[in-house]
């Protein structure tokens, strides 16, 4: 179980945001951290890691990490950190990443195997790819048995289809150590396959919180379907105009009339809705990602 | 022509040698203190330790000297308790030399080491290891082209001072002729055969080694590049 309640100030400025924040996480949880860039998850990660100082408390199962100005350091928590851009050894082999953080080969090989990376623990991290590199990452990060597991953003620099695969590790090695997890992320498919909680901080605040359905389904309750994405493009065609909207990976057109093209502007957030029809589901005719 | 006597190239490379060698002991937590470090004081220190980059070689020479004489509390203490004098010595020479080529050994081991991906070195702290260890398993091993650079240019330095050793050392045979203070007293006296002799040996040293550290660090980057 663990209890925080942090306040720091973001950014430089006095009168610039505060992150403000209290939370309880139940033990063997995953739970994402969401929001825009600046809300304050990355701060609040590294100040569970003790890699930042702040005011307020935390305590891990009864445990004080902060207590007013007094701060556990990060070497004493007993935590695993995967970093974004991996923060491998350069130095040091695949294996020699893991044994350097505990010198148990047995459990290297365990996680190894479970990752798929065991052929590759000679292996040098500028020889792999980022997939790799950020399995190793993962790998080291529970080499000391953590209780509590913090990924910041670990699959944003990854394209789609590595994602999907490092997700299934994630899950994997979640299942198999019960490791808590507390991940920062801005994917919103990630977050529902992983998680089984959602927080959202914005300007240093919680916004949100509660199950992946409840605070990621924003059309939940009405019969509306609903979905985000940005306007690239008005084209007028004929009598109607034709707007090209980006949504995620993949464009679409949306009729518009003479008044609603208007309204619009190229660049904004729009969402996109049917009213009347309900969506319906057919197989992709693109290949299936593997997993 | 007789063959040059070399005892003044021998002082010089044991010279340069013991003040690497001294000087990476010394430089190596300074530099990695001032890479970490969000101290309000660094810039002061590092205009200090940067300060016989522009002082000219005789203001050092001279504040070393009356600082290794019996008239200072160190030379004092040397003399007295471990029965050494500095000036015109051998170790006299070294303490001299280890504040010149100060700057030489700190900036790029402190270059080296901000370079550094700060995750890596946050990683191994939380994994459980202290800053010394990661210092050493982590950082040092890192930053190798940096490592080279300071111990190869140090060392290059050392070489290649002559006013600070004039003047602290003298010109004692044997024991603080440095090979550019035996140059100097032949062009004195005006015997350019043996200067030219000299002068030639030590632009090859020079030019190996510089070539050495430029060969190395291209490889070194070539290899990041692939990578």
């Amino acid at each position: 179980m663990i209890n925080l309640t942090v306040k720091k100030p973001l950014g430089m400025s006095k009168e610039s945001l505060r992150l403000d924040v209290s939370m309880t996480i139940e033990p063997q949880s995953f739970v994402a951290l969401a929001g825009s860039s600046g809300s304050g998850k990355t701060t609040l990660l590294r100040i569970l890691a003790g890699l930042e100082h702040s005011e307020g408390e935390i305590t891990v199962d009864g445990l004080p990490w902060l207590h007013g100005k007094k701060s556990l350091p990060p070497q004493k928590r007993g935590i695993g950190f995967v970093f974004q851009d991996y923060a491998l050894f350069e130095n040091m082999s695949v294996e020699q990443n893991l044994l350097y953080v505990n010198d148990d080969r047995a459990h290297a090989a365990v996680l190894l195997e479970l990752t798929g990376l065991l052929e590759l623990k000679r292996r040098y991290p500028a020889t792999l790819s980022g997939g790799q590199k950020q399995r190793v990452a993962l790998c080291r990060a529970l080499m000391n048995r953590p209780k509590l597991l913090l990924l910041d953003e670990p699959l944003s620099a990854l394209d789609p289809q590595m994602r999907i695969k490092l997700q299934h590790d994630i899950l994997t090695l979640h299942k198999a150590f019960k490791t808590t997890t507390i991940m920062v992320s801005h994917d919103p498919s990630e977050i529902y396959r992983l998680s089984q909680r959602v927080i959202v901080l914005e300007q240093g605040h919680i916004v949100s919180d509660g199950t992946p359905a409840e605070v990621l389904l924003h059309a939940s309750g009405s019969q509306k379907f609903t979905v985000e994405g940005e306007l690239l493009d008005i084209i007028k065609a004929d009598v109607i105009y034709i707007a090209v909207v980006a949504i995620g990976q993949q464009i679409v057109e949306v009729v518009l009339d003479r008044e609603e093209a208007t309204r619009f502007d190229v660049g904004e957030t729009v969402q996109v809705a049917t009213k009347a029809f309900a969506p319906s589901l057919m197989h992709s005719r693109k290949k299936k990602h593997l997993l | 022509m007789n063959l040059p006597d070399l005892t003044p190239f021998y002082i010089s490379f044991k010279l340069a040698i013991v003040t690497t060698l001294v000087l990476f002991i010394v430089a190596l937590p300074l530099a990695w203190w001032l890479s970490q470090t969000r101290c309000r004081c660094k810039p002061v220190v590092e205009a200090f330790s940067a300060l016989p980059i522009v002082l000219p070689p005789s203001v050092i020479g001279f504040y070393a000297l009356y600082a290794l004489s019996v008239n200072s509390p160190v030379g004092a203490f040397f003399n007295e308790y471990l029965g050494i004098n500095l000036v015109f010595s051998f170790t006299g020479l070294v303490i001299a030399s280890i504040f010149y080529s100060f700057p030489f050994m700190v900036q790029p081991l402190q270059s080296g080491f901000e370079g550094l991906n700060r995750h890596m070195l946050e990683a191994s702290y939380i994994s459980g290891k202290g800053k010394l260890k990661t210092l050493w398993r982590v950082a040092l091993p890192n930053i190798k082209p940096s490592l080279l650079t300071a111990v190869i240019v140090t060392f290059a330095h050392t070489v290649g001072e002559f006013g600070v050793v004039l003047m602290v050392g003298g010109s004692i045979p044997g024991e603080t002729k440095v090979a550019s203070v035996a140059i100097y007293e032949m062009v004195e006296v005006m015997d350019y055969d043996a200067a030219h002799i000299y002068s030639a040996i030590m632009v090859t040293l020079s030019f190996a080694v510089l070539l050495a550290v430029h060969i190395f660090n291209r490889r070194n980057t070539a290899k990041v590049g692939v990578a």
